[in-house]
């Protein structure tokens, strides 16, 4: 990426020389500033919010608290970070639930923002929570569009109102007395992606709400949207008033700065995120961590929650003991190899660790593939084989290829990765960082 | 007053003052850094970039400089050139026949939609065409396209839901290649330009086509949604690098966005935009103007 360079590359760039000197100078302020200018912009942040938050935070940093403290670069940082996070609204927003039920919750958006699909992952999450969900098609245009929600639908094992091409808000109200009858307490409701300026289909998701009254109306928005994104926001909110926002295809390697301009400029809480392909796909909104993620700081927090929720403690450290004794066997690299897949894509993952973001890796070093073959093979060794991957010779070797459905080139580069393996764990032993680590 | 309520105060100005501002940059006042900033703002606001806008401001002034224009409204045109150029620099490509286009993209651009219109534009030229729905993995995507099929009166190969989208494609060509059909047109899933193995699949589609048909000519678009920001140069790169693209098609242009993003595309990977997307009519796709855009780029 010539063109746009990293973001955490030049942020760093500037703060370590700031971090590198005892004091800060105007002018060095000025030029972190405008760094960060930068920065924000090409992270997709409104250029008028960049603007203001610039002049705050420049008003913050040249302060006398920042020229007296003792290490002024990692202040600035922390300031910009701070206010980043204050702009985006602090703490964690959690979706409403109406006193009387049903609560009724409709989604809104742009075409294409990935509203559909959010339906069926904020049904499946409801119904996780123990809650009765219904999702009733209201988007009457879109060819197919009622019948995506159905398949959507089915996979969350939810049923699906739908009245055809029937007017919206009729289908609507219908769908919230059918479900008062059935006994669901949540009706969440699609409707057609539409332009903000399109004042017919405004007019219609108005009536859709007079109609239904819904507690929470959710701005459904693609994550990688640029400058519009303030007018797109500032047009659903003035007509509809909404309640939240969904930041959808969060999985991908946008900075998402989109989330601080729509905060900016409606103050509506961002409730959800979506992160990929798959029903469970649907994460909290956390303030903190998008900030991080627009200044590239990477998502260390992220990574930390999914590495606790893949890896068992008790398995850990028995390992740290193994590694410490220099008794690593094969059957630890199958435990991190099954570790890592628990965790979910690789990399994902990867563009969570501050730094590596934006920087391409070769695809093939993480190839999701390998990882299955590679569990194959130790599976098809032999207990003692595992614990003594020395004695694999060329006969094993050639079973244990046919066993697993590979090749022999492949059981080979996995004793030598092995063997790599082995030896980092040995350098890491005399090291000072006593902390098991994934030696990828 | 905090942080938050400032910015948002900040931008109602914004917004109130932005369209008489366009307008009264380029018919009245005087060339100073004032206007030059106002510039910017105007071009950063189109998710130009911040790197392409410096660039192209800077090439402004030499120009005004070079040719002593001291009024504001020359500036205009010539701000208009640069565009141009720039976007004229990557050569769209001749059709010849039988043709293979690919379409891909990240999720929600409107390949599909643009499918059918681009079928719709084949048939008014009096060529017969096929759709290969090779988009087998979102819920009824496949629906959707038969619905763009029947409106453009044309034949859509299409196979289960979960099916490998290499053998629809072949599948698609085996037809082709029978009922001697001009334009072969394939539909692909949504994908996230980061995820590799999702990647390969579209190389695999690529690597089909190229085996089963050489004799056609095999043309890759990538879809933009006009509303995408500085992610766009990540997509078009990514994607690039796994299927060469041929072009570009600009989604959404009848919204509020203006898609300056292809100017920082076209600027740094050559690839030229071939059509623009301005509604959800079968005929709402138009051949792309270079002279067109950068005028909507700097109109309010």
């Amino acid at each position: 990426m010539a063109l746009f360079g990293n973001l955490s590359d030049r942020l760093n760039h500037i703060f370590s020389k700031i971090k590198a000197r005892g004091k800060l100078s105007e002018l060095e302020i000025k030029q972190a500033m405008r760094e960060i200018r930068i920065a924000l912009l090409e992270a997709d942040v409104s250029f008028s919010v960049v603007k203001d938050f610039i002049a705050k935070v420049s008003e913050k940093a040249v302060g006398e608290e920042i020229l007296k403290s003792l290490t002024p670069g990692q202040q600035v940082v922390k300031i910009v970070n701070e206010s980043l996070i204050e702009l985006m609204g602090g703490t964690l927003s959690k979706l409403e639930v109406d006193s009387k039920p049903p609560t009724v919750i409709m989604m809104v958006g742009l075409q294409g923002a990935g509203k559909t699909t959010m339906c069926g992952k904020l049904a499946y999450m409801l119904k996780k929570q123990g809650k009765k969900p219904m999702l009733a098609a209201c988007d009457i245009y879109r060819p197919a569009a009622i019948n995506q929600l159905q398949v959507v639908g089915k996979r969350a094992g939810v049923e699906v109102f739908e009245k055809g091409t029937q007017k919206p808000h009729k289908t609507a109200s219908e769908a919230v007395k059918y479900a008062e009858s059935k006994g669901y307490d949540t009706v969440i409701i699609d409707t057609a992606g539409r332009l903000h300026i399109n004042e017919e289909l405004m007019n219609e998701l108005d009536d859709i709400k007079k109609a239904v009254k819904p507690i929470e109306i959710l701005l459904t928005v693609d994550a990688m949207i640029g400058q519009d994104a303030v007018t797109v926001a500032q047009k659903f909110n003035e007509r509809l008033e909404v309640t939240g926002v969904i930041l959808t295809k969060l999985d991908g390697d946008t900075r998402g700065g989109a989330a601080l301009s729509i905060k900016a400029v409606t103050g509506k809480p961002i409730k959800l995120c979506g992160v990929g392909e798959k029903l469970e796909d649907l994460e909290p909104f956390y303030p903190d961590r998008m900030a991080s993620r627009i200044l590239g700081m990477g998502d260390v927090l992220t990574l930390i929650d999914k590495a606790q929720n893949a890896v068992n403690e008790e398995e850990l450290k028995k390992m740290e003991q193994r590694i410490k004794e220099n008794r690593f066997t094969l059957n630890d690299f199958l435990i991190q190899f099954e570790s890592i897949s628990k965790m979910g894509n690789i990399n994902d993952l990867i563009n969570m660790i501050p730094g590596m973001n934006g920087k391409r890796i070769n695809a093939n070093d993480f190839d999701e593939k390998r990882l299955t073959y590679y569990k194959a093979i130790i599976q098809s060794m032999t207990p003692y084989e595992r614990e003594h991957p020395e004695i694999i010779k060329s006969s094993r070797r050639v079973r244990i290829a046919k066993g697993s459905g590979t090749t022999v080139q492949d059981v080979n580069k996995l004793l030598k990765q092995f063997d790599q393996a082995k030896d980092m764990m040995k350098m890491m032993k005399g090291g000072k960082n006593k902390r098991f680590r994934l030696p990828f | 007053m905090g942080l938050f309520a400032k910015i948002k105060e900040g931008l109602k100005k914004t917004k109130e003052t932005i369209s008489y501002r366009l307008n009264k940059l380029f018919t009245g006042g005087v060339l100073n850094d004032e206007f030059y900033d106002e510039l910017e703002e105007t071009l950063i606001v189109s998710d130009i970039g911040s790197e392409a806008t410096e660039r192209i401001l800077e090439d402004l002034r030499e120009v005004v400089d070079e040719k002593h224009i001291r009024d504001v409204s020359k500036v205009r045109d010539e701000l208009a050139v640069i565009i141009e150029n720039i976007l004229d620099s990557a050569e769209k490509p001749e059709y010849s026949y039988p043709l293979v286009i690919m379409i891909s993209g990240v999720n929600g651009v409107g390949k599909t939609t643009t499918i059918g219109k681009l079928a719709h534009k084949f048939v008014a030229e009096k060529k017969s065409v096929t759709i290969a729905a090779a988009d087998t993995f979102r819920a009824a995507a496949a629906e959707q396209l038969t619905v763009w099929a029947d409106r453009a009166g044309v034949r859509i190969i299409k196979q289960g839901e979960g099916a490998d989208p290499a053998a629809v494609v072949y599948d698609a060509i085996a037809s082709v290649k029978s009922k001697k059909t001009d334009v072969l047109l394939i539909d692909t899933a949504g994908r996230l330009h980061n995820k590799a193995n999702l990647m390969n699949e579209l190389n695999k589609i690529a690597r089909v086509v190229e085996r089963e048909m050489p004799e056609a000519l095999f043309l890759n678009y990538l879809v933009i949604d006009a509303t995408t920001g500085q992610n766009g140069v990540s997509q078009a790169d990514l994607f690039n690098e796994s299927t060469d693209l041929d072009g570009i098609i600009l989604t959404k242009l009848d919204g509020t966005a203006k898609g300056g993003i292809v100017l920082a595309i076209t600027e740094e990977l050559q690839i030229p935009v071939v059509y623009v997307g301005v509604g959800e009519g079968i005929d709402d796709l138009i051949d792309f103007n270079s002279r067109d855009f950068a005028m909507a780029l700097m109109s309010e």
